[in-house]
This record gives structure tokens, C-alpha cells and sequence, in this order.
């Protein structure tokens, strides 16, 4: 029984959405929609925003991001850190409601950019190029794939391409699942499916809540040296039931599971430090994935 | 037999602000057809002809039934259910 971390931390900004940004902006380049000086809109519940704003640094694009209110203030910091402009949304809906508000901003201003990373083909299809090509190459004997599931972008692209050179890894999405605050919906018709979503892509599909998540951060942080996001602990719970699974039927795995970011950006949360149970209060309200 | 149920707070007008409720059934088909007699007009709002409304994630122990057997997924005394709406991240 192995477990193979997949360190997307390692990226520029840390985080796995570094390889969806740069790929949807150079595709909207390619298209001819994007030019100097251009602005570009997105909602994000940060990652994706702090990774767009430093591609758009550098090419002289200006961005501007739809992020909830209830996020942690290093998301903030580092989207200002590369000059992004931040509209917050509110933080009851988490980010069903960012969606809104931006698809709201787009119709009024055409003359934006939005790249929509839950619909853009080309979020996924980068993970299909690079992320799924990397894995296999490093793993051949790769038995399970677990991911975490916000634009579905990794675990489409990964999944297609694994299914494809490998049949038989399961494709797991670790999905968060966090405070009330967060499903705080009007109604049930506000509810959020990312269009690139493919449920025929996934073998299975976990909930896991904040304790556990906290638990695993802490696990992989204070055995492996591993200082991860809060969502990876998630990823790594769903990854070490399916250990588990394989272990009591016998069954010989490796498991790859993604680092999707680094935990320097959660440190204001609270997640790191005193009991599970104050942590756990701590980021109730937080969209902490 | 005794199933735990979490009802998301946009369906606790249902159930009186109830945040978990118990309900039987032997398979979740008719696990969501026993809170209706319970808790009237609530299967309404998770089922429809289709099955599964597309905006509803329903868990039994944590995993998405729709990668187990859908509404014909087969439940166990001390079962935990919990309904959410679908959100969005990135």
C-alpha cells in the first residue's frame, strides 16, 4: 500500500491553479480576445484569482476577481500583491454566489474578459496535456487517482486522460464540505454544476467535512513535512479510505492524491495551531478550499 | 431501523428548523418516500421524475450515492444521510 503526493504547492503561487490560469489565458491570446491592456473578470474562490493576477502581471492584463467575503485575508493579500482588483460577493452562497455576481458584471460590461474557469475547455484540457502525462510517467503502476473537486478541472482532465493509457485507476473526487454558511442558498435552483462536470469520468465521489480535513493537514504536516491547504486534507482523507478499502480486500494500491496548495495562505484561519475543535470553529465560516 | 438524516437549511422549513431528523427505509428510494410522510412536500424538493434533482448531492457515510446505486442505493441500520445542495469552488 503506497500513497504518492502529487505537489501541485510546488507551483508559482502555490497552488494547482497556476497550470488552468496560464493555460486559459494563452488560449483566449490564441483566440485573439485578449490584448495588452485588456481586462479580464473571473469569479474565484482565490486560487485560481491569485494565479490569474500574476499571469496578468506579467502580460499587462487587468484583472479583476468576484471572491467571497468569507475567505482567508492572505487571498486578498496576494491578489493586491499583483495588482488585482477584488469585488467581494457575499459570503452566505460561498462561491455559487461570486458566479453570479460576475456573470452579473459580464453582461454589463462586454467589453471584459471573463475566462470562466467552470466552463472554460481549456482548464481541464491542461491537466489532460500536463498534469494526467506526469502522473503516469512518474506512477505506471498508479491504481487510484484522488483529487479535489471545485471547477472539476482536475479531476476531468486527469481523468480522461488516465482512463484513457490506463483503464482501470479510479478516478475519486474529495470534495469539501463546509460550513452551513456556505450552502446558505435562496433556493435550491442557485445550487452550482461546473459546466465542464462529467460525472462518467469519476468512480466515485467522497464528502469530507472540516474535522476530518484538519485532522489530515495536520497529519501530513507534522509526519511527512508536507505544509499543505486545508483542502488537501480532505483529498488525503478520501485517499487513505481508499487505503483502507484496498488493505481489507487484499488488494496490493498506489494511491496518487494531489497537493493541491500550500498552507501558507490559511495561516490567518487558525487551522494550524491549538485543539481540532477550535479549528474546526474557527474556519465554520470559511470557504476554506 | 434507524437512518440519520442532515437536511441542509434551506429544506429545515420542512421539518421544523430540525437540522437532523431519523427516517427508515430499506433503500434510499424509500428512505426520501418515509421523510415525505414525516416531513410533507420534502421529496418534492430532492427527487423529481428524473431522479436525483441535478442541484441536490445526497451522501450516504460521506460518499455520493450517485456513484453507488442512486435512489435504489441500499441503507443499513445506523446509516448516516446527508442532503446538501451542490456549490462551487475554484
Amino acid at each position: 500500500m503506497r500513497l504518492w503526493a502529487k505537489l501541485e504547492d510546488l507551483n508559482p503561487t502555490g497552488s494547482v491553479k497556476d497550470r488552468a490560469a496560464l493555460a486559459m489565458i494563452e488560449r483566449a491570446e490564441a483566440d485573439g480576445v485578449l490584448f495588452p491592456g485588456a481586462t479580464i473578470l473571473e469569479p474565484t474562490s482565490g486560487n485560481t484569482g491569485i494565479s490569474l493576477a500574476m499571469v496578468a502581471r506579467q502580460r499587462g492584463y487587468n484583472l479583476i476577481c468576484v471572491m467571497p467575503e468569507n475567505t482567508s485575508f492572505e487571498r486578498t493579500q496576494l491578489l493586491r500583491m499583483w495588482g488585482a482588483e477584488i469585488v467581494y460577493s457575499p459570503a452566505q452562497g460561498g462561491s455559487n454566489e461570486a458566479v453570479r455576481v460576475a456573470k452579473d458584471l459580464a453582461s454589463r460590461n462586454p467589453e471584459w474578459v471573463m475566462l470562466y474557469q467552470y466552463g472554460n475547455p481549456a482548464n481541464s484540457q491542461t491537466h489532460y496535456d500536463t498534469t494526467g502525462p506526469e502522473i503516469l510517467e512518474d506512477l505506471p503502476e498508479i491504481t487510484h487517482f484522488v483529487a479535489g473537486l471545485g471547477t472539476t478541472g482536475t479531476l476531468m482532465g486527469v481523468g480522461r486522460f488516465l482512463r484513457e493509457k490506463k483503464p482501470d485507476v479510479q478516478i475519486v473526487a474529495a470534495e469539501p464540505r463546509y460550513g452551513e454558511l456556505v450552502y446558505g442558498l435562496r433556493n435550491l435552483d442557485e445550487g452550482f454544476v461546473p459546466e465542464l462536470y462529467d460525472e462518467s469520468v469519476l468512480s466515485s465521489r467522497y464528502s469530507v467535512g472540516p474535522r476530518d480535513a484538519l485532522m489530515r493537514t495536520r497529519q501530513l504536516l507534522h509526519e511527512e513535512g508536507i505544509f499543505a491547504g486545508i483542502s488537501t486534507g480532505a483529498i488525503l482523507h478520501a485517499a487513505l479510505g481508499l487505503a483502507d478499502r484496498a488493505a481489507g480486500s487484499g488488494q496490493e494500491a498506489d494511491i496518487c492524491f494531489v497537493v493541491c496548495d500550500g498552507g501558507w495562505k490559511y495561516l490567518s484561519t487558525g487551522a494550524y495551531e491549538g485543539s481540532l475543535e477550535d479549528a474546526e470553529q474557527a474556519i465554520s465560516g470559511q470557504l476554506w478550499a | 431501523m434507524a437512518i440519520e438524516v442532515q437536511i441542509p437549511t434551506i429544506l429545515r422549513t420542512y421539518t421544523g428548523g430540525e437540522k437532523t431528523v431519523t427516517a427508515d427505509g430499506g433503500t434510499l428510494a424509500d428512505l426520501v418516500a418515509d421523510l415525505d410522510v414525516k416531513f410533507p412536500g420534502l421529496k418534492d424538493r430532492v427527487v423529481d421524475d428524473a431522479g436525483l434533482r441535478r442541484f441536490v448531492n445526497v451522501y450516504l457515510n460521506d460518499e455520493d450515492v450517485r456513484f453507488l446505486d442512486g435512489l435504489a442505493t441500499p441503507l443499513s441500520d445506523g446509516d448516516s444521510v446527508t442532503i446538501l445542495p451542490a456549490v462551487a469552488g475554484g
